[in-house]
């Protein structure tokens, strides 16, 4: 932003605080994230930096917490780190348990709400789609209501899920919900939608219609015109959709506290457990983790974004 | 006549197949949404419904009392309970041990009448060896069954349904006289916290405001290259998690944190001046500041965007000063992007819980600490759904207030 050549001194003055304003803003923004990736490779157990890491000694420095780990929950961790050390971590260290379940979780309610989801945003943003408003309303709500009551009311429907058959449920009701995978992955599924739905709708917005019909023309039956025509062209959004479902679920703890039991534990609720509990700088090793992470799906969703644009800009409006 | 209707090639009257042509159509596009739909009233809108359902049932004291529930229903409030009363809360009493449901009926009326948990449990065990005239021997047994409020408290929950947990939630509490009233003010709890979540809110939601607004200003103007490039610094913070975002917070603040030994370093302030920043108003501030920021910055963003440089260019070549023209010219056209992203701030805002849970301490939990509470930890859930039902009302309400401006299809992400 250039200022103009009738700019006052005074005007100048103003505009350089504004900057430097601005950049305070911008590394209130960005500081507290960058400022666990050094900490994490503390040698000691504090959270603040040391006379030595500050020196640059490199004896300040360790990667001891990013081992911890790995160790943390096993059987033997001191063994030699051998196959049956390597098979020990994998199967019984608390936060490669964690990072399964958050995988395992996240992958179904991704498939879940971005399939459920792209389907439901092909109708919407039909013309014809009768009720859109209301319909709209109702799907996007798990965003805005607060997870808290989500939880809440989670909590009571999956103590006996076949209380919504009325008189038709079962006597004695049915297996619970409560504590079980399908439990946690069809909740995270629903707070997932709105995204799916936010980000297909919008690509959906700028799709060539014309060129459906063209598909249905040349004899192309709906299904064919939606895998050959219509998802190619929408799919960065139907792929940053996703992402944000599945970032949704990898981020998701109250939930998982309110009806996940153990068995669920994921990263989220190992961390908050690790905040809560025993505090010790392997949560700053997790959080690195996690940072870099989110970089990469930034990257990924960025890329999308252009891609999308540039598949804009070669269909006609 | 026949000539002046409009025909299809195959004969049937235009309007008719036109009319059948988009009924085909909207069904087309109904089934598509049909499954999700389904799919979000099972997993959502339904538990939401048993939830608040669930804070106005009623059946823990009622549905295993019922003798007692007979008598109440048959003699009027005010009628002082007399030997078929008391005969019926022995036999309730005796039947509740039996089937090991006093504990749910004793902590239904521990709620309303606080200290009468172990009243009851204790009845429990003794009602069997009563004997009649039942008045006397259950009087005898703890003098407190005599007293009116225990009556006046077994008399409100013998309703299927009930109001008073949302008058616990609104602190009031059941008086002898069998009718709600204000608890005194240093009882209170739940309106101070709904004074105070909403109180937090607007400070996060001004502050938010006040951060967001340059930073969004100068993304606007700065040509596509760069603002592409310091847009990364904002949506970096927007796809991180939010535990990790939490944790760095509480990294900063704590009193032995960074930022303390910075400024103790620098010789800002003394050692023994630290600030105390975490577990306390304070922190939660600041951190979920720095959450919520991008919700701001990003709908702010957008409708910056589109605003045009030659107005402001206009109103400078008419005379204005700067001022003039960024208070007259350039805010106004921003409005909508501030009414955009300050609901959606405060509409996230109202409802947080990690972060105060984290950060708060005692004097910076919201309401949604205290459902969680009576969640997990005082296993009061009826309370827990009424605070939440009073939440989602309000949560509501400002949803129905952000589609009214912005239209709830127009929100958008990154």
């Amino acid at each position: 932003m250039a200022l103009p050549i009738y700019a006052s001194p005074l005007e100048r003055v103003w505009h350089k605080t504004y900057l430097l304003i601005c950049a305070g803003i911008f590394l209130f923004l960005i500081a507290p994230i960058l400022i666990v990736i050094p900490l994490s490779f503390n040698a000691e157990p504090y959270f603040t930096f040391t006379e030595k890491m500050l020196s640059f000694d490199p004896e300040g420095y360790s990667l001891r917490w990013y081992d911890n780990l790995l160790t943390h929950g096993m059987q033997a961790p001191d063994m030699v780190r051998d196959g049956t050390w390597w098979s020990d971590m994998w199967n019984n260290a608390q936060w490669i348990r964690a990072a399964k379940n958050s995988a395992i979780v996240g992958f179904w309610s991704t498939l879940l709400a971005t399939s459920l989801g792209t389907l439901a945003a092909l109708g919407l943003s039909r013309p014809e789609m009768p009720y859109r408003k209301l319909i709209t309303a109702i799907l996007l709500s798990p965003m805005i209501v607060p997870v808290i009551i989500t939880a809440t009311g989670l909590f009571f429907f999956y103590s006996n899920p076949c209380s919504v058959l009325g008189p038709l449920a079962p006597e004695g009701g049915c297996a619970r919900l409560t504590s079980t995978y399908l439990g946690v992955i069809l909740a995270h599924a629903t707070l997932g939608i709105p995204f799916v739905i936010i980000t297909v709708t919008a690509t959906l917005t700028s799709f060539d219609k014309s060129l459906s019909r063209a598909a249905a023309n040349l004899g192309a039956g709906p299904v064919r015109t939606f895998f050959k025509v219509q998802l190619p062209l929408i799919t960065p959004g139907v792929v940053s959709g996703a992402l944000f479902a599945f970032v949704t679920s990898f981020d998701e703890v109250v939930v998982v506290l309110f009806i996940g039991s153990h068995e669920q534990q994921t990263i989220p609720r190992q961390m908050w457990n690790g905040i809560r509990e025993q505090i010790s700088p392997s949560i700053l090793a997790v959080a690195t983790i996690l940072v870099i992470i989110s970089i990469a799906l930034l990257t990924v969703v960025e890329l999308l974004r252009r891609r999308s644009e540039r598949l804009r800009g070669l269909t006609p409006q | 006549m026949s000539d002046t209707i409009l025909r299809t090639a195959d004969g049937k009257p235009l309007k008719a197949a036109l009319q059948r042509a988009s009924a085909v159509a909207r069904r087309r596009a109904f089934w598509l949404v049909l499954p999700l739909l389904a799919f979000v009233v099972i997993t959502f809108v339904v538990p939401i419904g048993q939830m608040l359902s669930r804070s106005v049932t009623n059946d823990a004291f009622s549905a295993n009392m019922p003798q007692l529930v007979a008598w109440f229903e048959a003699n009027p409030e005010g009628t002082e309970p007399d030997e078929a009363a008391f005969a019926a809360l022995a036999a309730d009493l005796t039947n509740a041990a039996a089937e090991r449901t006093i504990g749910s009926v004793a902590t239904r009326i521990n709620y309303d009448v606080s200290g009468t948990r172990s009243l009851f449990t204790s009845a429990g065990r003794k009602a069997k060896k009563l004997e009649a005239p039942f008045k006397e021997s259950v009087v005898a047994m703890d003098p407190k069954w005599g007293e009116p409020i225990v009556w006046a408290a077994m008399r409100n929950a013998s309703a299927k349904l009930t109001t008073s947990f949302y008058q616990a939630a609104m602190d009031r509490k059941l008086s002898a006289k069998g009718v709600f009233e204000k608890a005194p003010e240093d009882l209170q709890v739940y309106l101070k916290l709904f004074g105070r979540t909403l109180a937090l809110s607007a400070v996060v939601t001004f502050l938010c405001l006040l951060l967001g607004y340059p930073v969004a200003h100068l993304l606007a103007s700065l040509p596509m290259r760069k603002s592409s490039l310091l847009m990364i610094l904002v949506l970096l913070p927007f796809w991180t998690s939010l535990l990790v975002r939490t944790t760095s917070w509480m990294v900063l603040l704590q009193e032995q944190g960074i930022l303390n030994n910075t400024l103790v370093g620098l010789g800002i302030i003394s050692d023994e001046n630290r600030f105390a920043l975490m577990y306390n108003q304070a922190g939660t501030i600041i951190a979920m500041t720095h959450i919520l920021l991008p919700f701001m910055i990003l709908p702010l963003y957008s409708v910056m965007k589109t605003i045009p440089v030659s107005y402001t260019r206009a109103a400078r070549s008419l005379g204005a000063t700067s001022w003039t023209t960024f208070r007259r010219i350039y805010v106004p056209q921003t409005v909508p992007g501030i009414g955009a992203g300050g609901i959606l701030v405060f509409i996230l805002a109202v409802g947080y819980y990690i972060t105060p849970a984290l950060v708060g301490g005692a004097t910076g939990t919201l309401i949604s600490n205290q459902i969680a509470f009576h969640m997990q930890d005082s296993l009061n859930w009826s309370l827990a759904a009424a605070l939440a039902a009073m939440l989602l009302g309000a949560v509501l309400a400002l949803y129905w207030v952000y589609d009214r401006l912005v239209g709830i299809d127009n929100m958008k992400l990154g």
